[in-house]
């Protein structure tokens, strides 16, 4: 634990800081730009509070190690950029299937393929929802700062452990090297620290898989005599590969442990919302560059509100639907060409005006002058 | 009266499983070897892991096995037992693979976990064939040979696997075959037991899918013939010329070694010397 309160660092590093209060014991990793600050920092940091640190072969087995890590009873993760992502994304489907709770850190940078290590893009909103195969859901936050990638990686393995699944980080150049004043908390003991349901007998008769409510873990080494597996199976993890009402169960199920809890899982952040006739949504580094477009916009007596996606999946389409009957026109902010925007017209469905605005030049921060000037002309 | 009489292995089959494997499949001596081996070492059975990737190989822990089994992406095993090792170095981890799942898509595990010499047991099933998708080539194919994708015959060179394991930095392998079932057993029995990274390769039929292009379909026991006069023993190879060893499969223990650090001892004491918050 920190014992200092305030520290004037990286993203990256507040992030190994988070996951380290959070409970993180096992970090597998494969060096990459911009996330390789993470493995480095978490070399250290590991062995110091009793947890390990591998450098992994690659990234396939950096998640595979993680999984089998969580496994055996520890809070895991790994991080990576947009390349790694790609690699780990069978194994990720693996994780979901098998509901192993762990984080997953994406600094992401330009793609596609070894694209622009150090430019800062969203470009894998979506390669982290459906990159793996099969019919699955997934939950991704989106810090936009230092102190957010403290407390939400915190946060990321609170909701991993509650719901036995992966969760994504979703950091991006910006966020991850730019550096700012992190507070640490007050007094550690009052922070929230969720730790995974275990079975608690070997003999239960409790399904141990599958359920919606989140199954107890029967987590290796005491005997529950855990059967595994990536294939379908039931919520006793065993195999059925013939019947389509078994791969029914399965993949409602999971999907459905993740889509009933949506109240829970997603938050939203508003500022000046109330009476806002024009919305900027946005989420991840680009939020910020939405705040202070509001502010300059609300100085010249503009009616503009920020609503943000702190967790981009699941998606909260009732919210924005809600949102939507009282405004006039929603402008989709993202680093990318729009990879969330299509999700966000389908949730307004004709209530208010939908346009995706993207950075003049892709990577490069969002001027605020540039926002403004498009609310303008859209006024 | 028969049914009273229960296999000594039974404790360690799962309730409910039954093994599919095809007729004359030399997973099943594999699995009794194991299992054998574990009897012999008196070890608890709950304290073992085993890890296996997809192929044929892979369904002879999961989910037969009584204890826990992880059954994972093909050619993966080595990865995700790694991650379960370094978290819980008290459960032995035991990972089953095919030739395939092994050398071919998990081959850069394979050889980075013995370059680690992390404590792993890696069991390998190498048929010289993808069994489960029903007879490619895989790297351990034998030159010429035939098969679903080498209709003209294999023109690639083959894998010896324990070498592989041995230059990589294994600090066991034995190498035996299907025909060697008593000596498979106690080399199992000492890999499992060994702290550091233990490699055994099993020579193994397939008689569905290898036996067919080989002239013996479904014959497992003509397989096994061959194993026995194909094989000879490590101590022994001095005395052939190198022309006739060509085409020998060289067995026994070929790797022992006993000077090496083992990884999870390593972090073990790196964490007492750094530990500050724990
Ligand atoms: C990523 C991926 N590629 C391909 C496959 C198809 N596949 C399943 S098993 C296998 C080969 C198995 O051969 P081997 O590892 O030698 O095991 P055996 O069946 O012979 O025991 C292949 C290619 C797969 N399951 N996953
Ligand atoms: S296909 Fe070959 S390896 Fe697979 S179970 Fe049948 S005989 Fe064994
Ligand atoms: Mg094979």
């Amino acid at each position: 634990m920190k014992n200092n309160k305030t520290d004037f660092i990286q993203g990256n590093i507040a992030c190994v800081e988070g996951a380290i209060v959070a409970g993180c014991k096992f970090f597998a990793g494969y060096p990459i730009t911009p996330a390789s600050e993470i493995a480095e920092h978490m070399s250290e940091r590991m062995f110091q509070v009793n947890g390990t640190f591998i450098q992994t072969e690659d990234e396939l087995s950096s998640i595979a190690a993680v999984v089998g890590s969580s496994w055996a009873g520890a809070k895991a993760m790994t991080a990576t950029s947009g390349p790694g992502i790609s690699l780990m994304q069978e194994n990720i489907g693996l994780a979901i299937a098998t509901e192993t709770p762990l984080v997953i850190v994406d600094v992401q940078r330009g793609g596609p393929s070894t694209g622009s290590p150090s430019i800062s893009l969203q470009g894998d909103t979506i390669q982290v929802k459906y990159g793996s195969q099969g019919e699955y859901q997934v939950i991704s936050i989106a810090p936009s700062s230092p102190q957010e990638m403290f407390d939400y990686t915190i946060w990321a393995f609170n909701i991993a452990e509650k719901f036995r699944t992966p969760v994504f980080v979703m950091a991006d150049v910006m966020v991850g090297h730019m550096r700012e004043q992190v507070e640490y908390p007050e007094d550690y003991n009052e922070l929230e620290i969720f730790d995974r349901k275990i079975l608690d007998d070997p003999d239960s008769t409790e399904g141990r898989f599958l359920s919606t409510e989140v199954a107890p873990m029967p987590i290796f080494g005491n005997g529950f005599k855990a059967n595994v597996t990536g294939s379908t199976h039931d919520e006793f993890g065993w195999r059925n590969v013939s019947d389509p009402k078994v791969m029914d169960n399965f993949i409602k199920k999971l999907t459905n442990k993740i889509l009933n809890n949506k109240s829970e899982i997603i938050r939203t952040e508003k500022e000046y919302m109330e009476d806002a006739e024009v919305v900027l949504l946005s989420y991840g580094s680009v939020s910020r560059a939405a705040l202070e477009t509001v502010h300059t916009a609300r100085e010249k007596e503009i009616k503009v509100g920020s609503y943000r996606l702190v967790t981009v999946w699941p998606f909260p389409e009732k919210e924005i639907s809600k949102m939507s009957e009282n405004v006039e026109k929603i402008i989709v902010l993202e680093n990318n060409l729009g990879q969330i925007y299509p999700y966000v017209r389908s949730a307004v469905d004709g209530k208010a005006e939908v346009e995706l605005l993207s950075p003049s030049v892709l990577g490069e921060f969002f001027e605020p002058n540039y926002i403004l000037n498009k609310i303008k002309e859209a006024k | 009266m028969l049914k009273d009489i229960e296999h000594p292995l039974q404790k360690y089959i799962r309730p409910g499983t039954n093994y599919t494997t095809c007729p004359g499949c030399g997973n099943g001596i594999l699995a009794q070897s194991t299992l054998r081996a574990i009897k012999n070492l008196e070890l608890d059975f709950d304290n073992i892991v085993f890890v296996s990737g997809i192929g044929c190989a892979g369904w002879i822990p999961s989910p037969s096995f009584n204890t826990d089994v992880l059954h994972v992406t093909h050619g993966r095993a080595i990865a995700y037992a790694t991650g379960v090792k370094l978290t819980n170095p008290k459960l032995k981890v035991v990972v089953f693979s095919g030739d395939g799942d092994l050398s071919a898509i998990g081959g850069n595990h394979f050889i980075h976990a013995a370059r680690r010499n992390i404590d792993l047991t890696v069991i390998c099933v190498n048929n010289r064939i993808y069994g489960m998708t029903s007879g490619q080539a895989a790297p351990t194919t034998p030159k010429n040979s035939k098969t679903t994708t080498t209709p003209y015959g294999n023109m690639e060179n083959t894998f010896d696997l324990s070498d592989l394991a041995k230059s990589a930095g294994a600090t066991f392998v034995a190498r035996w075959t299907t025909y060697h079932a008593r000596q498979l057993t106690k080399s199992i029995a000492k890999a499992i037991d060994k702290k550091g990274f233990s490699f055994i390769e099993a020579i193994s039929q397939c008689p569905v899918h290898y036996g067919k292009v080989i002239g013996m379909r479904n014959d497992a026991p003509s397989m096994m013939k061959e194993f026995k006069s194909k094989s000879i023993h490590i101590n022994k190879i001095d005395s052939l010329s190198n022309e006739s060893s060509d085409d020998k499969i060289i067995v026994g223990e070929l790797v022992n070694e006993n000077e090496k650090a083992e990884l999870t001892d390593l972090m073990q004491s790196l964490r007492t010397e750094v530990g500050t918050d724990g």
